[in-house]
């Protein structure tokens, strides 16, 4: 059989733009689904990792590698910065502030010469491959795999499950949410970091309030709390769009449908197994 | 200079005014069942959408418009309820289920009226005369928020409102019925919403698919900055982050015109979550 169709450019391209959203959805999975905790500016996160390692590769010409780490830690450090005053709050208190942050830097981006303003950035320089793309998802994987099974799982888990019966427990609840905070905004500032390398491109556009949403859709659609479910959501939810370009206008028409259907229906998502009450 | 100050405090009030309608809609859904109503603004948009339409079709006769508008927003508010959020409510679901049910309505009207009108901007018609425009504006806002005081105080249903937000177990054992009352809600909430958007598209004679995103979250900065909850909390905070936000546009930098309200949030949030009014007033409607 000939399977040569299946390594050309657009699938390749396709892929690596999946695996992409998975690295992002995996760390969006540890703040709100294994954590507990709804952000809605995940995408900020991602945009500060896109940001940070586009101007170290373009402006100073630091090597590949080089500006993935440190692209991924700015937005581990910028999750943790934000993480400490809002993850005071609860529920819906804390999506909000999310959203008004992702937004808050969306406008600083936007306004900021410095990085390119509106037109954003271009010329950086086409690193990320397929290869790369792929490590580093087998990384995340594996990361959350045993992030679940270690005692910071158990203890993350807790706080969703109850927060006040889990601080009884002696467990520091915002010591451990601010851990998960950092940990997830990393894993989408190494997707963002990613997503730079790939598109060679970005602009504040690319990182708004809908692209948040995106990722929590993939996430809600394959189910919260499940590492599985992450991956298979985002599979879902970044391939299908491909196959029914024919169709896109309806694309977040759709996204819209299978929200309120979910939530109706299935509100662990296809693969989820918690019931998560927040 | 003064008289561009007083026309800056003008514009500030206009625009607060319309931010408070909006604003109450969030506050009296948040104080009956808890739920950040994302898709308000996006009803919003549509009462804005709605006023047009009818202005083309039938006119512009300010009175017929906004009348039809708000019946019609009013009806869609319902129904969203009815669809997207009782059969939640029903089954005693976790509420961050309910808002991601309310960010998907959001985000499916929105792209509704994108596919059936069409992504771009409109421009609007002129509707009130333009001389007086925002004293108008100030004074059907302030009709409208009479109105709704009105409603909640003195009328049957306005105690039931109050007495399901208190406690919808007690209310229910005194002969309400919470399912009626949270549907009145929406539907009062939401025709407030419908009023001000065409009262927008009135002002800034120009209207576009997604301007409900931006401008509900906004509102609903105000209501929490008012205190969640609260009705004439929604009003202040409504009229406070119109005037910030118009003064801060002119006198320090249009360029971070939507982070000014997002900024405001944060601090509120992390300063005194409970609002201006949050504690003072127990009234939540």
């Amino acid at each position: 059989m000939d399977l040569s169709f299946l390594f050309n450019d657009y699938v390749m391209q396709v892929t690596t733009n999946t695996g992409i959203n998975i690295i992002m959805v995996l760390g969006l999975n540890l703040i709100t689904g294994v954590t507990g905790q709804l952000s809605l500016g995940h995408a900020a996160f991602m945009s500060i990792g896109a940001y940070s390692s586009a101007i170290l590769s373009t402006s100073l010409g630091a090597p590949f590698i080089v500006s993935l780490v440190t692209g991924t830690l700015t937005g581990a450090i910028f999750g943790a910065i934000l993480g400490i005053p809002i993850l005071r709050l609860r529920g819906d208190y804390l999506a909000i502030s999310t959203l008004g942050f992702g937004e808050i830097i969306r406008v600083i981006l936007l306004n900021t010469d410095l990085v390119g303003g509106a037109l954003g950035i271009y010329n950086i320089p086409d690193s990320t491959n397929i290869y790369i793309v792929f490590i580093a998802v087998a990384f995340a994987i594996f990361f959350m795999y045993r992030l679940e099974k270690s005692r910071h799982g158990m203890a993350i888990k807790s706080i969703r499950e109850d927060e006040i019966a889990s601080e009884m427990m002696g467990i520091n609840i915002a010591r451990y949410k601010i851990i998960s905070f950092t940990i997830g905004s990393g894993f989408a500032a190494l997707g963002g970091t990613l997503y730079a390398h790939f598109m060679t491109y970005i602009n504040p556009v690319d990182f708004g309030f809908m692209k948040s949403i995106e990722q929590l859709c993939m996430l809600v659609l394959g189910g919260m709390g499940s590492i599985f479910g992450a991956v298979a959501g985002t599979i879902v939810l970044s391939t299908i769009p491909e196959f029914l370009r024919f169709a896109s206008e309806y694309r977040m028409l759709t996204y819209g449908i299978v929200l309120i259907l979910m939530m109706i229906f299935r509100p662990q998502g296809l693969f989820g197994k918690i019931k998560v009450n927040v | 200079m003064l008289s561009s100050l007083f026309q800056q405090f003008l514009n500030g009030i206009t625009v607060g005014s319309i931010y408070s309608l909006v604003a109450l809609g969030y506050t009296m859904v948040y104080g009956i069942i808890k739920l950040i109503n994302f898709a308000h603004g996006d009803i919003f948009m549509v009462g804005a959408f709605i006023g047009l339409i009818i202005s083309i079709k039938m006119g512009t006769n300010f009175t017929l418009v906004i009348f039809i508008a708000i019946v019609l927003t009013s009806f869609i508010g319902v129904l969203v309820e009815k669809i997207a959020y009782k059969p939640l409510r029903n089954r005693n679901s976790a509420r961050i289920s309910a808002l991601i049910s309310a960010i998907g309505v959001s985000i499916f009207i929105s792209n509704l009226v994108v596919l059936i009108n069409g992504p771009q901007n409109e421009s609007y018609p002129q509707l009130l005369p333009n001389n007086i425009l925002q004293i108008l504006i100030i004074l059907i806002s302030i009709g409208l928020m009479y109105g709704l005081y009105y409603i909640v105080h003195n009328t049957k249903v306005g105690i039931a409102m109050r007495a399901v937000s208190f406690n919808v177990n007690t209310a229910r054992l005194m002969g309400i019925n919470p399912d009626m009352v949270i549907s009145f809600t929406f539907a009062i909430g939401s025709l407030l919403a419908g009023a001000a958007g065409v009262l927008v598209g009135t002002y800034y004679r120009a209207v576009d698919p997604f301007m409900g995103m931006m401008f509900g979250l906004k509102a609903f900065v105000a209501a929490v900055l008012g205190g969640i909850g609260s009705i004439p909390g929604a009003m202040v905070g409504g009229l406070i982050l119109g005037l910030t936000e118009v003064l801060g546009v002119a006198f320090v930098s249009s360029s971070f015109r939507d982070a000014i309200a997002f900024g405001i949030l944060i601090i509120i949030l992390i300063v005194k979550p409970t609002g201006l009014f949050g504690k003072k007033t127990k009234e939540k409607v």
